[in-house]
């Protein structure tokens, strides 16, 4: 009895030797893994912050105008003016399909056109034709106007 | 009984000597088996390094970034080296000393041998040093030679923001690190924010916008070069909150470099800022702020015609007009065609007492508050003794010298319906749910924008209206104070002030040119409307696009009907 207790003992003993053995390993590795992590992680932030700045160098207004500037034979680029703004009503309807214009045929004698400016087709006009300009006919003056103003310039 | 008493005594006494050398002895062991295996362990286990936690950074001194509104980066620290020397390890110092001067052409070859030769075991060779410059020491392969880590402070944009961001100084420096210490603009000002290792993860994100402030500058040199101007300076401010958008003053200086030492004039200096740290006589420029003042004290309104003759005496002064001007003139024409007599006796009608409060008011008696060391500084200077013909020339702008800053905040408290506007370089503002202290009711602040558009609509500011964004303004152009006394005639700083649109104000642009003179005409031509003012179109054609503002034209049906009819 006494001595398969012993050896039971012992056996256990071995056992649970063998188990620290492999955990004190096992966390010594683990420290070594976490260390050579952080410094990791330390020289990726560091080639962050880097890559951040150069990022920001490479950016400066300063440095973009004088590229633009010497590179101007193939960009053609200009500071941007207020005339670079455009107005929606500026921009021409494309032109229609046939099929729109057997419609439009049968709107128009609905809906009659304002002062020769194309109305879209699936816009009603407010009432009679107004005596003077339109809404629309308004916004496309005010793009004609803002477009002179500033090519005059 | 007392012998019985004493023998029990002495035998008590000594069981307890035995337990104290027992006792000893247990301490004794334990003390010795401490060590013994402290020995052993040492013995026994692999000698390990003290690993550098370098992710942690604890203990390093720190210093956060600095960005602008829409976060690009104006101030960062980049990982740098320092070279030091240790000149026992070398063999041959003087040969050293050769090689380094011809890796740093800007040291001194004799100056280095001295370095090298001397007792010292411990010499800084060079700090900052960039990574080209590493490798070629490293690429000479002399023993002796050390690099340390050192951070640098770099500010990507350069020039472009130089004067905001001003600079800093390494104030402790040892092998492995550098504390740095603003020296200057924000960073000085900032100085105890931008070390505190709790905030330095979050960057000090400013109101700056630095592509409009690159285009402003650019606008202004060019101004400079075709006025051959000594020196100009520009704000551009929002009207509702103070925060500044650009701010520049050229010359300027790379703050990566910053030049140290100037001789010759301060104000000739590149650290000069002038926007925050000048102090000029604005001119007529105040000619706004008196005819806001009569109208909001009541003493005139736009009924009230002001007689303007010639000249008006005041003792032994005469205050004169320029030009001929009409012998009556309302509020407006005042403004618009600026006249001088007029102005002094609309100060005179709301009375010296009322005129200094006002002017108090709309911050010309304290330092702007501007969040830049220079600018706590600059307190405006007044006159000594004010008296009645102190606020007849103060009220066309001669008397009183403060900063561009202060011009515009007096200008955007005006067009933000009367509120008073602080000026502020943080984004957001510093305060922006609470609005200013009243100053001007909102009808005087909606009159004098009208006025102001008048001055550019018809007046001297003509060369400004740029379609679309209903610039008004106010030019002024003052002679430069002679050092002995007394005004120079050919020398004067033109000012123009600005505002836009203003039916809804957003923006306030003061822009000032030092000395500059219009050439192009058969006779030379110093006035504001003929130098400032084409410059702020600049500016302002420059920046809105930038800034997003899109020139918006009001056109009435008959306008509409004429031009349709002509663009047809």
């Amino acid at each position: 009895m006494t001595r398969h207790g012993i050896a039971l003992l012992m056996l256990s003993i071995i056992a649970i030797a063998g188990w620290a053995y492999n955990v004190n390993y096992n966390t010594k590795a683990a420290i070594e893994r976490v260390s050579t992590l952080r410094s990791e992680i330390a020289a990726e932030r560091e080639a962050l912050r880097v890559l951040k700045v150069e990022w920001a160098y490479l950016n400066a207004p300063d440095r973009l105008s004088r590229l633009v500037g010497e590179h101007n034979d193939h960009l053609h680029l200009v500071p941007m003016v207020p005339g670079a703004f455009g107005i929606s009503a500026a921009v021409p309807f494309p032109p229609k399909t046939l099929e729109e214009r057997q419609n439009e045929e049968v709107y128009t004698s609905v809906y009659p056109r304002v002062g020769g400016i194309p109305v879209p087709v699936a816009r009603p006009v407010p009432g009679a034709a107004p005596s003077g300009a339109s809404a629309v006919g308004r916004d496309r003056a005010a793009a004609r106007a803002v477009t002179a103003a500033w090519s005059s310039e | 009984m007392t012998d019985f008493a004493t023998s029990q005594s002495r035998g008590r006494t000594a069981v307890r000597g035995d337990m104290r050398l027992i006792l000893l002895m247990v301490v004794i062991c334990v003390c010795y088996a401490a060590v013994g295996l402290r020995m052993g362990v040492l013995a026994l286990t692999d000698p390990v390094e003290p690993t550098l936690a370098r992710s942690g950074d604890a203990g390093r001194p720190v210093r956060g970034d600095i960005v602008d509104r829409n976060g690009q980066l104006l101030a960062a620290n980049l990982p740098g080296w320092s070279l030091y020397a240790h000149p026992h390890e070398m063999k041959d110092p003087v040969l050293v000393a050769d090689a380094l001067s011809g890796v740093f052409p800007s040291m001194d070859r004799d100056d280095l041998i001295k370095k090298l030769t001397g007792k010292r075991r411990f010499v800084w060779i060079k700090r900052p040093v960039s990574p080209r410059e590493r490798q070629a020491v490293h690429e000479l392969g002399y023993p002796g030679l050390h690099f340390g880590a050192r951070e640098i402070r770099i500010y990507p944009a350069g020039r472009t923001a130089g004067h905001i961001v001003g600079g800093v100084k390494a104030e402790r420096e040892g092998v492995r690190f550098a504390e740095f210490v603003g020296s200057a603009g924000i960073e000085k000002h900032f100085d105890a924010r931008l070390r505190d290792p709790a905030k330095a993860a979050e960057p000090l994100r400013l109101s700056i916008d630095i592509t409009a402030q690159a285009a402003m500058r650019q606008a202004m040199a060019a101004g400079i070069e075709r006025f051959t101007a000594k020196g100009a300076s520009a704000v551009l401010m929002k009207v509702k909150t103070g925060e500044i958008v650009a701010l520049a003053s050229l010359p300027d200086f790379d703050p990566n470099d910053r030049p140290e030492g100037f001789r010759g004039a301060a104000e000739l200096n590149p650290r000069f800022n002038r926007v925050a740290q000048g102090r000029y006589e604005l001119g007529s420029t105040f000619k706004v702020l008196t005819a806001a003042m009569a109208l909001e004290t009541g003493v005139a309104n736009d009924a009230t015609l002001v007689k303007t003759p010639p000249a008006l005496k005041y003792g032994r002064h005469n205050i004169r007009d320029f030009y001929r001007m009409p012998k009556q003139m309302s509020v407006e024409e005042i403004v618009v065609k600026s006249s001088n007599v007029g102005s002094a006796r609309l100060s005179m009608m709301i009375g010296t007492r009322r005129f200094k409060d006002y002017l108090r008011k709309l911050g010309f008696f304290d330092p702007s508050g501007l969040e830049l060391s220079e600018a706590a500084r600059a307190k405006p200077l007044l006159p000594e003794r004010w008296t009645d013909l102190s606020s007849m020339t103060i009220s066309f702008g001669h008397g009183l010298a403060a900063s561009p800053v202060h011009l515009a905040a007096a200008f955007a408290t005006l067009a933000n319906d009367g509120r008073r506007v602080h000026p502020t370089l943080i984004a957001g503002g510093t305060e922006p749910d609470k609005p200013g202290k009243r100053v001007f009711s909102s009808a005087t602040s909606k009159r004098m924008l009208e006025v102001m558009r008048q001055v550019v609509v018809r007046g001297t500011a003509r060369r400004t209206d740029l379609p679309g964004y209903e610039i008004g303004g106010k030019t002024g152009t003052a002679e430069k104070v002679r050092p002995g006394g007394g005004y120079f005639s050919d020398r004067v700083i033109s000012t123009f002030a600005a505002v836009f649109p203003t039916t809804e104000p957003e923006y306030v642009l003061i822009i000032s040119l030092d000395e500059p003179t219009d050439r192009s005409g058969p006779k030379p031509v110093r006035s504001a409307g003929r130098t400032a003012v084409p410059v702020a179109a600049d500016i302002i054609a420059r920046v809105a696009p930038i800034l997003d503002m899109r020139p918006r034209l009001m056109l009435t049906d008959d306008e509409v009907e004429t031009l349709d009819a002509r663009l047809q």
